[in-house]
């Protein structure tokens, strides 16, 4: 009797160790939220973080610069992407909740300007992208081009990219009323390669075959000239944390930053820092 | 005795349950929405024709290319779909058989059971660039093919409720008017038509009504330009897929925010004018065939 009582003690202490360790495992977990363009960073860095780190779970959520930025005020999500640093309203925000945000650069990128690949144009200066996007120049034959109306195509007004086009490529002019707003960096590629008037922009890790990306002051849009900054649109990428984060989270950080990691963001078409 | 109050308690309260979501929603848009007009001037909001809310230094406010891009693509999605809606209906009512009409009714019905986002990347992927192509036209997303996929997709409410409408015709008429003599076409347009034609104006409505309200379709279609379309093959930018696109990263509490909400709030108005007209509209309809109100 006494024996099947402490073999049942034992059963369920296992039992319960087992529980406890399930739950041990399964807060494991890393929420990533915010940018489109460091989407794929954070996808595939996470992908071969949890392979080498069983057990761990990490989530990457898209949705847009801002939406990484409120949801890391709020504490809704562990690492906010970002391609635009965040805003003194933002931090001042974060402080107002009790957080303090750290931010770590893990990637540079470019933001390239693409045609469709049947444009015969060669090169744009950065005043004709400007006067382009502004509404100033409405017909490629003002740049060179062989004529017809420039379909211009921007992010809408709410992504990290517009604004980051926004200040290094516009200084702050307003977008032309009649661009097509469109919601993600693949959808202006898919755009752009189905039309041929279009003139659109993306992140360096979106340019595909189907599309023809133009130099910019006589640059083109590359490895080295964003590295350099010799191209005009080139812009760091940030990862926002707690600044208290847990040890996982800065070990998942610091792995993004290491030789590894840094491979991984090439392969996505981005431009490692080291 | 108890069980039947019970029974009534709770489906009492189930059904009064949309009238408190309904009453929740009006007071957060009013609440949400009418803080705007404290920090952006009513008037420049209604008409003015720049939208740039999230200019730092510049921001503007201007919802009037907005309203009437919503207004165009509804009325473009009408030439479609009440030809089409309105035709099959009388179609199934009058002329098909009765093997046909078991068959077509529950076919065009079964179109209103495709997700909207369906169809917006059918319009996207595949009606876009054909009508581009098609029309030499600088961009496939403009506001003929938002309409037309708005128009296709507002078939199934028009036609059904169409068809209702003429079914509820009483025979009667119809065998009064055969009596003195009219054909089969002088008692459809002369007779069956006019006497259904409250009820087909409120399958009208309640099309536009959804027109109107859709998001997704025009959000992937309609090309998402702010301006105020100068042709048909113009991309415009409607009052829902605005607020689809712009207010996940809007500030909480912004003037951006409140413009979002404001323009959430006059489309909410619009639906709500056009479903007590067809609520009006067809209540007269059934006075009139004398089937009570």
């Amino acid at each position: 009797m006494k024996r099947t009582n402490r073999i049942a003690a034992a059963a369920v202490m296992v039992f319960a160790a087992a529980v406890l360790f399930a739950q041990a495992k399964k807060s494991q977990k890393i929420v990533c939220e915010g940018s489109t363009t460091v989407f794929p960073i954070a996808q595939a860095t996470a992908e071969v973080f949890m392979e080498r780190n069983p057990g761990v779970e990490i989530s990457v959520r898209g949705g847009g610069s801002g939406v990484g930025a409120a949801s890391v005020c709020e504490g809704t999500c562990d690492v906010a992407t970002m391609s635009r640093p965040m805003r003194d309203s933002e931090m001042a925000k974060a402080a107002g909740k009790g957080r303090k945000l750290k931010g770590h650069i893990v990637a540079m990128d470019g933001i390239a300007v693409i045609v469709h690949p049947s444009n015969p144009i060669t090169g744009l200066t950065a005043a004709q992208v400007k006067d382009i996007y502004t509404g100033k120049i409405s017909d490629w034959s003002a740049v060179g081009g062989s004529g017809g109306k420039i379909v211009v195509i921007s992010r809408d007004s709410a992504s990290g990219t517009f604004e980051a086009f926004g200040a290094l490529a516009l200084k702050g002019a307003k977008v032309r009323g009649d661009a097509l707003m469109q919601a993600s960096n693949q959808a202006i590629a898919g755009m752009v390669a189905k039309t041929p008037g279009a003139i659109g922009y993306v992140g360096l890790g979106y340019i595909t075959d189907e599309v023809k990306a133009v130099p910019v002051n006589g640059v083109k849009a590359s490895r080295e000239t964003v590295l350099s900054k010799k191209f005009p649109y080139s812009r760091p990428l940030y990862m926002y944390t707690s600044a208290e984060a847990s040890e996982l989270v800065k070990r998942y950080i610091d792995f993004i930053k290491s030789e590894d990691g840094q491979k991984i963001v090439e392969a996505q078409g981005f431009v490692g820092l080291r | 005795m108890v069980r039947e109050n019970v029974l009534k308690w709770t489906f009492g309260t189930l059904a009064y349950t949309s009238l408190l979501v309904l009453l929740a929603i009006t007071v957060v848009l009013f609440q949400q929405g009418l803080p705007l007009f404290g920090r952006v001037n009513a008037w420049e909001f209604f008409t003015g024709i720049h939208w740039y809310p999230t200019h730092e230094e510049h921001p503007e406010y201007g919802i009037l290319p907005i309203i009437i891009a919503s207004l165009c693509t509804t009325a473009g999605a009408m030439l479609v779909c009440v030809p089409l809606g309105v035709g099959s209906a009388l179609y199934l009512n009058e002329i098909a058989s009765f093997r046909q009409r078991a068959f077509l009714k529950p076919v065009v019905e079964l179109l209103a059971s495709i997700p909207s986002i369906v169809f917006g990347f059918f319009g996207m992927v595949i009606v876009a660039p054909f009508v581009q192509k098609l029309l030499h036209i600088p961009v496939g997303l403009n506001l003929f093919t938002a309409s037309l996929i708005l128009g296709i997709m507002a078939i199934p409410t028009v036609c059904s409720l169409s068809e209702d409408a003429l079914s509820f015709v009483p025979r009667s008429f119809r065998e009064a008017s055969y009596a003195v003599g009219a054909n089969r076409w002088q008692t459809l347009t002369g007779v069956v038509f006019p006497a259904a034609g409250s009820g087909i104006s409120t399958a009208v409505i309640l099309g536009m009504s959804r027109a109107i309200g859709e998001t997704m379709t025009v959000l992937m279609v309609a090309g998402n330009a702010a301006i105020i379309p100068k042709s048909i093959f113009d991309p415009v930018r409607p009052m829902t897929s605005t607020i689809a696109a712009e207010m996940g990263e809007a500030v909480i509490g912004s003037t951006h925010y409140h413009a979002l909400f404001a323009i959430g709030l006059m489309l909410f108005v619009i639906t709500f004018v056009f479903n007590i007209a067809a609520e009006l509209i067809s209540r007269r309809f059934r006075i009139k065939l004398g089937l009570g109100a």
